[in-house]
């Protein structure tokens, strides 16, 4: 009989971060920042059907990258979660913070318990009826929860994306200068991404009701001029 | 409550009833016949050109009482559809509540909205999964009417209480006033009719309703109540301003107290061959 290796915990844990990060580096990037009058995620997808983003609720959607079945799979189960809720309490007690807290539970599980990481990031965005109330949750794939206030960048580039926007950010700013700051930002200085390779769409804050409105590639490509 | 997060063999897939089933939250089947319970009664729905017209009164009653006079019976489904119900007014509301849950949920997770025909068939399982309790008393028949925008055409839809379901082409009524309603619509209706004629004759159709039909309200004038109408066209589901409804029975009741508009009352009947004419 053959003695298992020893491999130290932390080694472990080490090993199953790089295997979520390698994966997660693989894909595109995706961008979320608040503006005056809402929430925009951007995202760079070459697809028209399979999705990045989606919503969740009347105030609230969700944006991943990395894995597409992992992060559809939660997709699924935040709709789920939110939908339930809403229908045994109210429609106004479903809030982003506690998907975000259901979604650091899962992942964090499947990292410390699972043979192997959900190589994915997640996004859970709010809009709030001013711009103090938006709420940004950048999940990562080991669970971690990052509470952000004005942008987030999510994929493998997201330190180069975020420095680029960073930049250029201010806040109250409107919606055709925040889309182009995101694209040019995800794009970064050598190339251009066109409207067909994008995928975008706003939590709107002035909206009654669901909020949540994708901007088809017409009304992209005008706004990018 | 627990994060419904599923294995892939065990999903529900995008049906909110069946993710309700899973956690537990479907109500029971009373055990015996419930009496008295609340009941709404009167709506109409009928095809015009540019969509579909709903309308529905706003009395519900348990028994010989009135016990609420502003209950709605017109919702909207979803952003092209609406659906208006009669009989018991809690199963009713709730079976709505569950419909445009089931709608936007399955919207959310696919992806797409459900054709036209998809939330119709939805719709028809609900009531017919209501059944048992309709068997003791609780029944609920909808109506259900939306723009099908691939056809760029209002359609309606009928069900009865054991779920068929069936399309009419031009109007639908139901409740308690559905024959003096339907009759009044039948009469008047007419290929390609314009929004006001439709409201017109909505309008007119509930006003006989109720006044042949105890259980169904009619507008009341004293307290500011009238009924609820609502268009569903290309641009979706609009409530028609509770201003214009108003408005538009004062004109019918004007019309109606003109000696032509009485005239259906008939004259005093008099005894013996007197000069009384």
């Amino acid at each position: 009989m053959t003695m298992p290796f020893y491999v130290s915990p932390e080694q472990v844990m080490k090993d199953r971060a790089d295997y979520a990060r390698k994966g997660i580096a693989r894909g595109r990037s995706l961008v979320a920042a608040t503006y005056d009058d809402g929430i925009l995620i951007c995202a760079e997808n070459p697809s028209r059907r399979l999705r990045k983003i989606s919503e969740i609720y009347d105030r609230i959607a969700f944006a991943a990258v990395g894995k597409y079945n992992e992060f559809d799979q939660l997709r699924i189960a935040g709709i789920r979660a939110a939908d339930l809720k809403g229908y045994a309490y109210s429609r106004q007690d479903v809030d982003a913070r506690s998907l975000a807290n259901n979604y650091a539970q899962i992942l964090g599980q499947i990292f410390t318990h699972e043979m192997k990481p959900m190589e994915v990031e997640i996004l859970v965005a709010e809009v709030g009826t001013i711009p103090e109330q938006d709420r940004l949750f950048h999940l990562l794939y080991d669970g971690t929860v990052v509470d952000e206030s004005r942008f987030t960048v999510l994929g493998g580039e997201a330190e180069t994306i975020a420095e680029r926007l960073r930049e250029h950010y201010a806040d109250g700013l409107d919606q055709p200068s925040v889309i182009r700051l995101s694209t040019v930002a995800l794009g970064g200085p050598d190339r251009t991404l066109s409207a067909g390779e994008l995928e975008v769409a706003v939590l709107s804050r002035s909206e009654e009701g669901r909020a949540f409105r994708r901007l088809d590639e017409e009304t992209l490509a005008r706004l990018l001029g | 409550m627990a994060f419904p997060f599923y294995l892939p063999g065990d999903d529900p897939g995008p049906s909110f009833a069946e993710l309700l089933r899973r956690t537990g939250g479907c109500p029971p089947t009373p055990a015996g016949p419930i009496d008295d319970v609340t009941h709404g009664t009167t709506v109409v729905a009928l095809r015009y050109a540019d969509g579909v017209v709903m309308a529905g009164d706003r009395r519900a009653t348990s028994g010989n009482l009135i016990s609420h006079r502003t209950m709605e019976k017109v919702f909207p489904a979803d952003r092209h559809s609406g659906v208006a119900i009669a009989g018991a007014a809690g199963p009713a509301v709730e079976m709505v509540r569950l419909f445009q849950l089931q709608l936007e949920h399955y919207e959310k997770v696919e992806g797409v909205e459900l054709s036209l025909e998809g939330k119709a068939n939805q719709l028809s399982v609900m009531v017919r999964n209501h059944l048992p309790a309709a068997m003791q008393g609780l029944m609920v028949v909808p109506l259900f009417a939306g723009y099908d925008l691939g056809r760029g055409a209002g359609r309606l839809f009928q069900y009865d209480v054991t779920g068929g379901r069936y399309e009419e082409s031009d109007f639908a009524t139901n409740g308690s006033g559905r024959l003096h309603a339907g009759t009044v619509v039948k009469l008047g209706y007419r290929e390609g009719v314009e929004r006001t004629g439709a409201l017109d004759l909505a309008i007119s159709a509930l006003f006989q309703a109720a006044d042949e039909d105890s259980a169904t309200g009619g507008p009341d004038l004293v307290r500011g109540i009238y009924p609820t109408m609502a268009t569903i066209t290309s641009a979706g589901f609009e409530r028609v301003d509770a201003d214009e409804v108003a408005d538009r029975f004062r004109r019918l009741v004007e019309r109606l107290s003109t000696p032509e508009g009485t005239a259906s009352t008939g004259a005093t009947p008099t005894i013996g061959g007197g000069g009384a004419s």
